[in-house]
Order: C-alpha cells, then sequence, then structure tokens
C-alpha cells in the first residue's frame, strides 16, 4: 500500500502552488527603495589587450550614478577558485589571477570591462554605449590541443603555459596498467568528444547589494544554490567583509543546474558599488549574458582505451582527456574533471588496473564548471560507449559483457580510490530487461523497417558518487571548503516545528520531503513542519545544494537535529510524568511512560518546554531547538540501468527517441514523486545534451550558439514518455536514512544510451559507424551515414 | 530598446503618411521586429502599428478565385481562415513559430522581411503569388530578391498578397532543431500549366524556385520524378547546423515527400 504521509509517500509539492501561481520570491522580485541599476559593458574580442577604457563621455549621461573599470577593483581580491589540484609530479594546479573587471586584457567575449551605475536600466545602458573601449586584438586561444602546443598564444602571460594541470590517477597504477595493455587479448580505442553545454536555468542570475550606512551591514540577494558559500568566498577572499558583517540570501531561485553554486563577478560587484554609490545596485542578468556569464559545463576530448582478455574480462581501463577550463578558473572548475570525473572510471565494473590523465586547458571561452553532474556524465559517457564498441567488436551482446564485469560483492574498493557500499547491479538491470520488454525489441525493429526507419537500442549502466561529502576526504582532494550540512530544528511552544537547513532547494522540494522525514521521526502532520533556508541571517552554516547532496547530507543533519530534540523532550515528558526520560516512548506524537497508562501529548511537551513554571532548571533548560552538523563517512553510490530505443530517419538522419527506461537505485525514497520528476529533468537533459544541446565556439572565439536561435534546448515533443523505475534499493549503510540522492542520475546516465541506440540504429542497416560525437544532429547522423 | 514613438493608423493612406517620417519602420506582428529593437540591432524613431488597420486584416476569394490575404493577417487567422479555401498554405501557416508566433505574426510582416530561413516565402514564391502594396503590385517571381532583400522600396506597405489555389499543393519543412525555422522548408504546388517548387532554408541568395524539380514534376507528379534529380550545396548556407550539402540533400528529400503528401 503506498503511504498517504511520511517517508515513502508521494506528497504533492507545497512550493508548487506558490511557484504556480505567481506568488513566488524570486531575486529578481526584490527591489529595495532607492535601488539604481548596473548594466556590464562586456567583451566583445575574445582575447586582446585592453588598451584604454575612456568613460568621459559616459559620466555626465542622464541619470549616471558612478561607473566603475578594472581599475576600481585593484585594491580588492579576485575572484577566488575553491578548489586546488596538484598535479602528476606534485606540483599545484596554475592559477591565474581572475579580476572583478576585466584589467589589463579581456579573455573571453563576455568577460566584463565596465559597470554603469544608473538610476534606470536603461539609462545606464544608454552610458556603456558611450563608453570607449581600445582593445588590441591577440589571437584567440579556441582549441585544446593547440592552446597546450609549443609556442601557443597564452591566454594569462604571467603563467607559463596554457596547462592549468596534467593529472595522473592513480599515478601509481600507471605503469601496472601499461603492462595490462602490453598482455591484453583484445584492445577496443574511442576517441570522443563530450560537449560543451550552458546551463540555462529558467530565472537568469539576479544579484542585488544592499548596504546600511547606520550599521555598515552589506547585504547581497542572490540566485544561488549556496549563499554560505557565497559569503565566505565573497567577504573573505573577494571584498574583506567580515561574515558578521555580510548576510548573503537566496529566496527562491529557478533552477541552477550548478551554474548558481558559483561565486560570480556580478555578485561582488553589487555588494562592492551598494557601498561605494550609497544605494542599492541590482543586475538581472538577460538570456543573452547568461549565455556568455554563466559557467558552461562539459566540454572534454577524451581518449579512452579499454584491455580484455581471452575471456572478455576487463582488465585495464586507460584514459587521456583534454578538459576546458575557459579563461578563468570558476569556483570549482578544477574539481570537475579530476575528482569528480577520474574517481568514478570504474563504473559499475571490476576492472582491476586504471589510469586517468586529465590536462585542464585555459582557452579564451567562457569558464567552465560544475553542470547536472559534472565529471561522472563525463566519466559514464566514455565508459559506457567503449564497452558498447567492444561489444561490437568482439561481437557479443554489450548487456551480457556488462553483466560478466559487473562488481558483485560489496563494500568494493575501486582502483580509482573511492569505495562502494552498496549496489546490486545485476538487480537494476534484471529490471530494466523486464520492464523495457528488450526481449521484444526485435519486433519492434522489423516495425519499424517495414515504415521506412532505421530501429536502434543503447543501454548502459552508471554510478556516482553523491552526497558530496566527507570534509576529511575531499579535504585531502584539494577541496578549501568542508562539505558537511546543517540544520537547527526549533520547535515552537505550540508544537509547530522550523527546520533552517543549510541546503538550499531551488525546484528540488525540500519544503516538501524535508518535513516528511521529522513526521515520520515525531508523529506528527507534515503541515506542521516549515523548512526554511537560503538566508545566512537564519540558517546555520550550510554548504548548500549541489552533488545530488541536500536529503544525503542536509536530510541526515536534519535527522541529527530532530533526535536531538525527540532526546530532550523525553526528559521534559519525563520530567511531569515523573518517570526516567529512558522509560519515556514516543509514538504517533504521543509520550507516554513505558508499561503504564500515563501520557502526554507532543503539544503539552513543546509547550512545557516553553513554559518552564516547574521545571529542573539544574538539569534542563527551557526551550526546544538543536543544531546538528553532519559530515558524512563516505560519498553515497546511487547506480542503475538505462535503455534506449530510437528511430533513425534513414534520409534525414533526424533521431526519434522512440522509449526511454531508467532503472535506478538510490536507496531508500522519501517522496518517490519527487523522485521521479528528479529523473524526468535529468533525463530531459541528458537526451537534450545527447542530441541537441551544442555550444560552440568558431576561431576567433565568437560564441555561435549564443541565443535560443542556435542553442537547442530539448523541447517536449523532442522527449518520450519515460518509464522510470526506482525499486531497486540498496540502502546507503552510512547514512541515517539510507538514501543515495538522484538529483543528478538521469543527466548522467542518459547520453551514452542515446549514442549507443543510434549506432546501434545505423549497424543494423549495414553502416559502418562506430562513433558520432554529441550532439547527434540530423546533419551529423547523416553525414556519419555517408 | 531605444525611444521611438509610435503611430497606429487606422487606414492604408495614414499608414503610408506615416511612413514618410524619417527613419519610419512598418510594425507588423512584431515577432522579429521587437526582438531587434530589445538588443537595440534598430533604432528607428517611429514604428508604423499595421495591425489596426481594418482593411489589411482577413481572407477572402476574389473574383477570379485567387485567395486574398490582407498583408496584417495573423499566420493563425491564415491557417484558420484559409483551411478550406487553400489547404496547402494554410498548412504552412499553421506550423510557423509556436501559437503566440501565429497569434501575432503577419503574412506581410514576413514577406517584408524575407527572412531566408521563413516559411511564407517558399508558399508565395511557390504560387506565384501576388505581392500588392499601397503602390503597386509585383509578382512573387520579381518580389524576392536574395536574404532579406525585396523589390519593397522605402516606406512601402504590403497590403494584400493573392494566391491562385493550384489543384494540390503541400509544404515540408525540415526544422532547425534550436529555433525551429526552416532548415529547408519545400513548398510544391500544382497547377494546370505546371508545377512550381520553391525552396526556403537553404541558399545564401533566400528562397528560389527548382527549376528541374519543376520540370521532372510538371511531365510526371510523383516522388519518383524528382528522385534522381540533385543540387549543388556550393551555394547553400552551412552552419553550426548543417553543411550545404545537407541542405541541399534535405531539398531533394522535402520535394519528395511534399510531392507524396500532395499527391
Amino acid at each position: 500500500m503506498p503511504k498517504d504521509s511520511g517517508i515513502g509517500a508521494s506528497t504533492k509539492r507545497r512550493e508548487d502552488v506558490r511557484f504556480l501561481t505567481g506568488a513566488g520570491n524570486y531575486t529578481d522580485d526584490i527591489n529595495i527603495r532607492g535601488q539604481a541599476h548596473v548594466y556590464f559593458l562586456r567583451s566583445d574580442v575574445a582575447h586582446g589587450t585592453l588598451d584604454n577604457v575612456d568613460t568621459s563621455a559616459a559620466e555626465g549621461m542622464p541619470g549616471v550614478v558612478k561607473i566603475f573599470t578594472g581599475a576600481d577593483f585593484e585594491a580588492v581580491g579576485g575572484m577566488p577558485c575553491g578548489w586546488q589540484v596538484t598535479d602528476k609530479h606534485g606540483e599545484p594546479m596554475q592559477e591565474p589571477k581572475h579580476p572583478v573587471l576585466a584589467h589589463g586584457k579581456v579573455r573571453h567575449v563576455g568577460e566584463p570591462i565596465a559597470a554603469v551605475v544608473a538610476d534606470t536600466l536603461a539609462q545606464a545602458r544608454d552610458a556603456a554605449e558611450a563608453i570607449v573601449v581600445d582593445i588590441s586584438d591577440l589571437p584567440a586561444v579556441i582549441d585544446m590541443k593547440a592552446a597546450v602546443s609549443d609556442g601557443a598564444t597564452k591566454v594569462h602571460d604571467d603563467l607559463t603555459s596554457n596547462l592549468c594541470y596534467d593529472w595522473g590517477f592513480v599515478e601509481e597504477n600507471k605503469a601496472a596498467t601499461d603492462e595490462a595493455f602490453d598482455k591484453a587479448a583484445h584492445v577496443t580505442t574511442l576517441e570522443l568528444v563530450n560537449n560543451r553545454l550552458v546551463a540555462n536555468p529558467m530565472e537568469p542570475r539576479v544579484a542585488v547589494g544592499d548596504y546600511a550606512r547606520g550599521t555598515g551591514d552589506h547585504t547581497l540577494y542572490t540566485t544561488s544554490q549556496n549563499p554560505h558559500v557565497i559569503r565566505l568566498l565573497m567577504g573573505a577572499f573577494v571584498l574583506g567583509i567580515p561574515e558578521h558583517k555580510l548576510r548573503v540570501v537566496a529566496p527562491d531561485v529557478g533552477g541552477g543546474f550548478g551554474t548558481k553554486i558559483f561565486h560570480y563577478q556580478e555578485e561582488a560587484f553589487c555588494t562592492f558599488a551598494a557601498k561605494a554609490c550609497n544605494r542599492p545596485v541590482k543586475w538581472t542578468s538577460s538570456r543573452t549574458e547568461a549565455f556568455m556569464s554563466d559557467a558552461h559545463g562539459r566540454d572534454h576530448v577524451t581518449r579512452i582505451e579499454l584491455a580484455l582478455d581471452a575471456e572478455n574480462n576487463f582488465t585495464a581501463l586507460r584514459t587521456e582527456t583534454y578538459a576546458n577550463m575557459g579563461a578563468y578558473l570558476s569556483t570549482f572548475a578544477p574539481s570537475v574533471p579530476t575528482w569528480l570525473h577520474g574517481t568514478l572510471m570504474a563504473g559499475n565494473y571490476k576492472t582491476p588496473l586504471i589510469y586517468v590523465n586529465v590536462k585542464a586547458v585555459f582557452t579564451n571561452t567562457v569558464p567552465v564548471d560544475a553542470y547536472r553532474g559534472a565529471g561522472r556524465p563525463e566519466a559514464t559517457f566514455q565508459l559506457e560507449r567503449v564497452i558498447d564498441k567492444a561489444a561490437r567488436e568482439l561481437k557479443v551482446d554489450p548487456i551480457a559483457l556488462r553483466r560478466q564485469n559487473f562488481v558483485t560483492e560489496f563494500p568494493y574498493a575501486t582502483p580509482v580510490a573511492v569505495e562502494y557500499d552498496t549496489g546490486d547491479y545485476v538487480a537494476t538491470m534484471d529490471k530494466l530487461e523486464e520492464i523495457a520488454d528488450l526481449s521484444g525489441f526485435d519486433a519492434r525493429r522489423k516495425a519499424s523497417e517495414a515504415r521506412g526507419m532505421l530501429r536502434g537500442l543503447g543501454v548502459n549502466c552508471y554510478i556516482e558518487a553523491c552526497g558530496i561529502a566527507p570534509s576529511n576526504l575531499v579535504g585531502q582532494l584539494g577541496a578549501r571548503a568542508g562539505l558537511y550540512e546543517s540544520a537547527t530544528v526549533r520547535v515552537n511552544a505550540t508544537g509547530g516545528l522550523v527546520v533552517m537547513t543549510g541546503s538550499h532547494s531551488h525546484g528540488q522540494g525540500h519544503e516538501t520531503a524535508f518535513p516528511q522525514v521529522i513526521a515520520d521521526m515525531i508523529g506528527i502532520d507534515e503541515s506542521m513542519i516549515e523548512v526554511v533556508h537560503g538566508d545566512t541571517a537564519n540558517t546555520p552554516m550550510g554548504m548548500g545544494t549541489y552533488g545530488s547532496r541536500s536529503l544525503a547530507v542536509g536530510g541526515s543533519a536534519m535527522v541529527r537535529a530532530t533526535e536531538k530534540i525527540i532526546a530532550k523532550a523525553k526528559k521534559i515528558a519525563g520530567h511531569i510524568l515523573e518517570a526516567s526520560d529512558e522509560d519515556i516512548e514516543l509514538k504517533d506524537g504521543t509520550f507516554s511512560v513505558a508499561g503504564t497508562d500515563k501520557s502526554l501529548a507532543w503539544g503539552d511537551v513543546t509547550l512545557a518546554a516553553y513554559v518552564p513554571h516547574n521545571y529542573p532548571l539544574e538539569d534542563l533548560e527551557p526551550g526546544l531547538e538543536e543544531t546538528a552538523f553532519y559530515d558524512p563517512s563516505n560519498f553515497t553510490y546511487p547506480a542503475g540501468a538505462y535503455a534506449c530505443e530510437v528511430e533513425v530517419d534513414p534520409e534525414t538522419g533526424k533521431v526519434t527517441i522512440e522509449a526511454f527506461t531508467a532503472v535506478d537505485d538510490f536507496g531508500n525514497v522519501v517522496n518517490p514523486m519527487i523522485v521521479t520528476g528528479q529523473v524526468h529533468g535529468g533525463l530531459a537533459q541528458g537526451i537534450g545534451q545527447a542530441l541537441l544541446e551544442n555550444c560552440a565556439y568558431d576561431e576567433n572565439g565568437q560564441l555561435l550558439s549564443a541565443s535560443y536561435m542556435d542553442y537547442a534546448m530539448p523541447r517536449a515533443d523532442d522527449l518520450p514518455f519515460y518509464q522510470v523505475d526506482h525499486s531497486c534499493q540498496t540502502p546507503c549503510t552510512h547514512n541515517p536514512l539510507g538514501v543515495k540522492g538522484c538529483g543528478e542520475a538521469g543527466a548522467i546516465g542518459s547520453p551514452p544510451s542515446v549514442v549507443n541506440a543510434v549506432v546501434d540504429a545505423l549497424q543494423s542497416a549495414g553502416k559502418d559507424v562506430t562513433h558520432i560525437d554529441m550532439p547527434l544532429s540530423p546533419a551529423r547522423v547523416w553525414a556519419a551515414m555517408q | 530598446m531605444y525611444n521611438f514613438d509610435v503611430e497606429r493608423p487606422g487606414t492604408v493612406a495614414d499608414a503610408a503618411a506615416a511612413m514618410g517620417r524619417e527613419d519610419a519602420q512598418a510594425l507588423g506582428g512584431g515577432q522579429t521586429l521587437i526582438p531587434t529593437l530589445k538588443q537595440r540591432l534598430a533604432s528607428p524613431s517611429v514604428l508604423v502599428s499595421l495591425t489596426g488597420i481594418a482593411e489589411m486584416a482577413g481572407v477572402c476569394t476574389t473574383d477570379d478565385g485567387q485567395v486574398a490575404i490582407g498583408g496584417a493577417t495573423t499566420h493563425g487567422a491564415v491557417a484558420r481562415d484559409a483551411a478550406s479555401l487553400y489547404p496547402g498554405l494554410a498548412g504552412l501557416a499553421s506550423h510557423i513559430g509556436d501559437p503566440a508566433v501565429r497569434n501575432r505574426g503577419t503574412i506581410g510582416g514576413s514577406l517584408a522581411n524575407n527572412d531566408p530561413s521563413a516559411c511564407y516565402p517558399a508558399a508565395a514564391l511557390g504560387s506565384g503569388a501576388t505581392i500588392i502594396t499601397n503602390t503597386r503590385s509585383i509578382a512573387a517571381d520579381d518580389y524576392f530578391q536574395g536574404m532579406f532583400t525585396t523589390a519593397l522600396e522605402e516606406g512601402e506597405i504590403i497590403t494584400e498578397v493573392r494566391f491562385p489555389v493550384p489543384e494540390v499543393s503541400d509544404y515540408q519543412k525540415f526544422v532547425q532543431p534550436a529555433s525551429r525555422f526552416a532548415l529547408v522548408g519545400v513548398f510544391v504546388a500544382k497547377y494546370a500549366g505546371g508545377v512550381r517548387v520553391a525552396v526556403t532554408g537553404a541558399s545564401n541568395d533566400g528562397v528560389f524556385r527548382w527549376s528541374e524539380a519543376e520540370a521532372a514534376l510538371s511531365s510526371d507528379f510523383s516522388a519518383d520524378a524528382v528522385k534522381g534529380l540533385s543540387l549543388s550545396g556550393d551555394n547553400m548556407i552551412s552552419d553550426l547546423h548543417g553543411t550545404g550539402a545537407y541542405r541541399a540533400h534535405l531539398v531533394g528529400v522535402m520535394t519528395g515527400r511534399a510531392v507524396t503528401n500532395a499527391a
């Protein structure tokens, strides 16, 4: 029986009422009396020396409050990078300065050169057009391999080259891996591109800076997935504002997908300018600006080799990847191609030897950072594609080849430094074969062929490391932050609860799912519980939401805090009922003394907590409020098996997804409806990457796909009706909820099955096509067929 | 946007007068012009809105049996009101953009803009339509003069478009995945005097007639008749979404499908 409340119930999302009725409170809805607007003059040149920025004609234009250039920010810090990668020689990565406004040079189209603060946005824009900028063009560095060749133009003159780092993982395994390749019975090699993407959240970024002259307090309202992280980075590293004088608020946020994790120049600018102008300063990104200033995603070029023995067991894996950093290091950029990518290269398989090499490269493009999945989609894509290619070369069934090599015993320590706690890859594959009706595929292929269409079937597995994550581990890997989460649970006198969480909801449904957990723990109605998030002034220190971590880490902190609440409430009940708190039981919202008929309602106890008329004050403090910080001991490892069926029009190359089945093991599931929705969204983004989305630059560094006229977002009619199943559940062993995280799975798991399916379709027609780079646009598929 | 004045004339004569103002720009449904203005890529001093002119809106049949469409008629209205009069044209109109575009965009605006990927130019050229302006009548064969270029003079307003109705017709659009404009669109119309084939989206010179296909189809109106034909990709648009060779190939495929669908 499906439950109708608490853990396991598909409780409808309470936040959707305000989102769908126009009652949300987004950052752009925040307008502060007296606010001015800023317009950023951005570079239309990819690379050049900034010879002169003449603002004199603009200064006196109507409405202009103040005009800022790079020189105004010389005294403050640059944009910080939150992760330091150490290269294969033990040296730290090359880390360039990242100014708030360009100074000396411009390094990508869209880089802000000057900022005009004016009474209205139109006035700011008018004045910006009167600024005269002299730029001497330099050759644009776009192609990654050319960027690291001898004599290449340097993006940063003060660095030794365009190579940020050359990372080897695990370096100690390299010789043994090479030896295994020498001995292999078969080696499959694949070169591929993981295409650059633009995240495109529905809500573009917005920042409103405010400064209280009377108290010296700064406030930044911003579209962020992690307001506390922004407070720390901006306060400590950019502007030198102590945390107690800086409040960061991220109210309702309309989608993040990673690109709203990072600390951006516009946030620092608005905070800085609010004080400098003594007026609130607001910036709302246009969609055009978003394309050239939001951190992009993916953009890897990879060569992967898989070694197999004579029985088709995987014996070794070796990869070489060029990872585009763009012009500067965005907040977590260095971690994505390394620790979020290399550590996942084992996938679901017991390959004993793995060596991953990653060269991170600076180019004259928008910085690249985490985007839904971040490193894990890149790992999954290359691994699941090379396995599929190997199966075709060896003429074995691709599912059988996978099954033969599955990890089947847990915990399993991979050769790439992580330990999977639980999983059952056979069960998810069994479930996939069943509900995707793979045995009926041949008949469906014949039916498609009768209509002149080619039909293909693609299958893949995936694993991801989520619930990011253990501070001690990520600290060893170069993170400059801890990755715990916190929660304060405040019980009010009349029994209602407020959970103040460091997790941030920007579409995930925390306001609905988190109360389901507490409702079960206490035995009260979900409606008595409210979630507060997104404001550093009223939530404890938090690390925010990304890496499918909210429930696994933030939810666990909430559980720990609630356990403390229950323990204290039992003491209060024990005092009132004149019993030892060890004898107090809490069930269905009622405290009772074991073995007696004495009981108290939840509300009686919460009231007593705040009306301590007869209280043993030496043993018990008044009040009922607890905080917990939770730092897990390991990542979580969601895994699954996906199947995609496509039709390819042989005349046009157009690919249509006819069926898509996703079987995921997320461990325990709190709200199945929300989980299904998360998978749907992830699949849309993964299929979008596979078929449609392509962020492209020309050789001069001009962004070719700079609007929706050329950047293809998936639309409803590009997508099939999905079959989604999460009934295979191996609970996480190290967090109190047994949950693994579901936010990124769909985006990680879907691209390889789409490409595998298209290759299968083309090969069914006798086409000698072994790979097509994403997106599989009609033009590319048609060209591959010729 | 920059500042501009707006004129809302109620008659063609008033519109023509308003267009005489310096840097005046006609505004149809605004589906291209408004985004252009928002990006500050154009700075007219006055916009002359044509959508309030009653004599320029609507669909009817002329005495000689042509379908006449007012220049300010929206795509949505053409899709609905021309459905029985000229199904091929109505079908084309019903797949332009999305409902919001179809309820604002106008046939006159589309033809005046002559975007190389727009649908209407294919219908007008493929039907041998007559573009009627406030000053004259222009045959479609003379009207389209390359990408975003037409025979219209400064200030000239398309008041009406007259379409001879073919025996059968069809429009096949292969959409560009992002914009969903035509990557290639082919309009095929079979008249008693012969077949016309007009192609949009493909050529660097904008909409064009594929005369080879017209000749082949005029003697044999079947998809097989165009199977052996091929176009050169040399002067086709080549971009992120497809090479010239791909577009040239698609012209053949879409022509065949249009013939099959029409027949």
